[in-house]
């Protein structure tokens, strides 16, 4: 029954609220990303969002799900070269304009990211199984591969938490 | 620019994209001792205002933006 659940649930609920009755703060200096997508476009945003916080002394904690695992098989990135469905169009002229410009690779700006901050990537265990690799199948940057509920652990407190 | 500061270490971000500049700069600053003086260059536009937050964010001093022929060049001093 759907409607017991807010009554069994009740105490879980409350443990969250100060005695004013609003959320906890979020208190950790850290940005939490859930990276689903697996487009270079969109990784490269995350790597960048990642490698500003890092710099700005921000912890960075990154769960790899979906395209966003696949995205860190050995080797992938080098080939990678797909772009959102809606910006299809774009695909070419973003290739050309990155070497053009000479844009760092979202590798290596998440390689930059770790070397100079707490930066620490997970890859999500669902994806994982779905897809029958281990974590010696993704790139040595991936840290380990944990389930949903670690990085929410690590999120909670997150000041900010993306969804890329 | 008026004053002359004596340059510690000297770092070419010019050509370089967000965010390189300012991951050029935290990498560099962690091989400096407090007191030292680093100059960067960059010619992204973002670094202006990345830059200042940057050495607002970590404590460290920005001394002197000297902004010529779009190159920005920043003058920070580790805390």
């Amino acid at each position: 029954m759907y409607g017991e659940f807010p009554l069994e649930g009740q105490g879980q609920v409350d443990s969250l609220l100060d005695p004013a009755g609003s959320m906890k703060p979020a208190t950790a200096n850290r940005l939490a990303i859930v990276l689903f997508s697996g487009t270079m476009d969109k990784l490269l945003s995350a790597s960048i969002m990642a490698t500003g916080a890092a710099a700005m002394g921000m912890d960075v904690e990154i769960f790899l799900t979906n395209w966003g695992a696949l995205a860190f098989r050995k080797d992938d990135y080098k080939t990678n070269k797909r772009v959102s469905a809606d910006f299809a169009d774009y695909q070419s002229v973003l290739m050309e304009q990155m070497a053009a410009k000479h844009v760092t690779s979202w590798m290596e700006n998440l390689e930059g990211a770790k070397e100079i901050g707490n930066v620490h990537i997970a890859a999500c265990s669902h994806t994982m199984t779905l897809f029958d690799l281990r974590l010696d199948d993704l790139e040595p940057i991936v840290d380990e591969v944990t389930g949903v509920a670690a990085f929410v652990e690590r999120a909670r407190d997150s000041a900010m938490t993306l969804y890329i | 620019m008026t004053t002359t500061y004596w340059v510690d270490k000297f770092v070419d971000a010019k050509g370089q994209t967000c965010p390189m500049p300012v991951l050029m700069l935290a990498k560099a600053f962690k091989e400096l001792a407090p007191g030292q003086i680093l100059a960067i260059s960059a010619t992204d536009p973002g670094s202006k205002a990345d830059v200042s937050a940057w050495a607002e964010k970590t404590g460290n001093t920005l001394l002197e933006l000297v902004e010529e022929a779009g190159v920005f060049t920043f003058y920070l001093k580790k805390a």
